[in-house]
């Protein structure tokens, strides 16, 4: 999969993660902005680049507001972006 | 045992990552009317998620969308592999609805390795048509393990206002709750939707119960509570239950046929229920006691 158009997911409610993507050519760049980046930041990382390799995109800008959202809701979200704004290369 | 069934926003994770502490019987993760069109495919996938990484100590029912909408097959396709106890299928109004999702889920449930009918459905009875239609829709596939009565969207088909009294919808009450029982399928009731009326919760939970229902569904965690109070077997309840068998055990000891118990006789309805009473009672840690009347 490729993305071709800016997308995003989710909300800035609490328990939840704002999730944007957008396309890129040179590989992944991934920035987070949460309120437990100091404990969390590298593990929300993972957990997006686990996503992104699961649908086999090595290109791609992604921004994430985390809003104290689990790890099955970051992943909800970050799939959700993914799919509305990828499509097949 | 399925006292109460709260509904909880299939795309809000604020809710969803509780459900398992809110103390319903069920959750049901709504896809349809809690989920705004722009939202669909979000929700899907955030209650596939929930299903899949959270532990949670209670059933888990989805209400997928109607098949009059395009999002139906998806929402199985998403669904289905985490493995819901139901389907609420929204706006079954006659058994061609049930069935053709049922086929659907026939093969959905092939594609998965999994065994045919792992997963129930539950038609949500909120049309005159449906009403109208209660038994057949309940027989119409072995996946129909129970009705579920939908008040709101049914007072708007039938052009009548909704109340708390419920009067408009007794009709429908009756009427599902005989086609559930005579098809051997469970009933539930429709939410009560004024959330801060702690005391009309309680007298529409007990009219419920009164009519036959096997339990009620709840869009507030406030209402829980009560529901399960008044759909779980009071300790007057239990106590003649054990009675019941015991006198049916005594009965069959001295040779008798007819039993009766204070002066009334035990036939085999009574025996069922009291058996139902005490399986519950036990489901819920209940002890019996003798010095309640």
């Amino acid at each position: 999969m490729k993305i071709i158009k800016q997308a995003s997911a989710g909300t800035m409610e609490s328990s939840d993660a704002y999730v944007e993507i957008e396309p890129r050519d040179n590989g992944l760049d991934i920035h987070i902005e949460s309120v437990v980046e100091q404990q969390f930041g590298e593990k929300i990382e993972a957990t997006v680049r686990e996503v992104l390799a699961e649908f086999d995109l090595n290109d791609a800008e992604v921004r994430i507001v985390d809003r104290g959202a689990l790890e099955c809701v970051i992943r909800a979200r970050v799939e959700t972006a993914i799919q509305r704004g990828g499509g097949e290369v | 045992m399925r006292r109460s069934l709260l509904f909880l926003p299939g795309n809000n994770p604020n809710m969803l990552i509780n459900a398992g502490y809110l103390g319903s019987d069920a959750v049901i993760f709504d896809l349809e009317d809690a989920v705004s069109p722009a939202e669909k495919d979000a929700a899907r996938i955030l209650v596939r998620n929930t299903m899949r990484y959270m532990q949670l100590d209670c059933e888990k029912i989805v209400r997928i969308n109607s098949v009059d909408t395009a999002y139906w097959k998806a929402d199985i396709d998403a669904i289905l592999p985490e493995k819901p106890s139901l389907l609420l299928l929204p706006k079954a109004s006659s058994p061609e609805d049930v069935i053709q999702v049922a086929s659907y889920m026939d093969e959905v449930e092939e594609k998965l390795g999994y065994a045919n009918g792992s997963v129930g459905i539950m038609p949500l009875i909120e049309t005159a048509l449906g009403v109208e239609n209660a038994y057949a829709i309940a027989v119409s596939s072995s996946r129909v393990k129970a009705l579920f009565l939908g008040a709101e969207d049914l007072t708007a088909d039938i052009q009548c206002k909704r109340t708390k009294e419920g009067r408009e919808i007794e009709y429908a009450r009756t009427r599902l709750v005989v086609a559930a029982r005579a098809a051997g399928v469970d009933v539930y009731d429709t939410p009560f939707t004024d959330v801060n009326d702690d005391e009309g919760i309680v007298v529409d939970a007990k009219l419920a119960k009164s009519f036959g229902f096997t339990g009620k569904a709840s869009i507030s965690p406030r209402h829980v509570e009560v529901i399960n109070s008044v759909f779980s077997p009071t300790l007057a309840e239990i106590k003649y239950a054990y009675d019941v068998i015991e006198a049916i055990e005594t009965a069959k000891k001295q040779g008798k046929g007819a039993i009766s118990l204070n002066g009334k006789m035990i036939d085999a309805p009574i025996v069922a229920r009291a058996e139902r009473t005490i399986a519950m009672a036990e489901a819920l840690g209940i002890e019996r006691r003798d010095d309640c009347e």
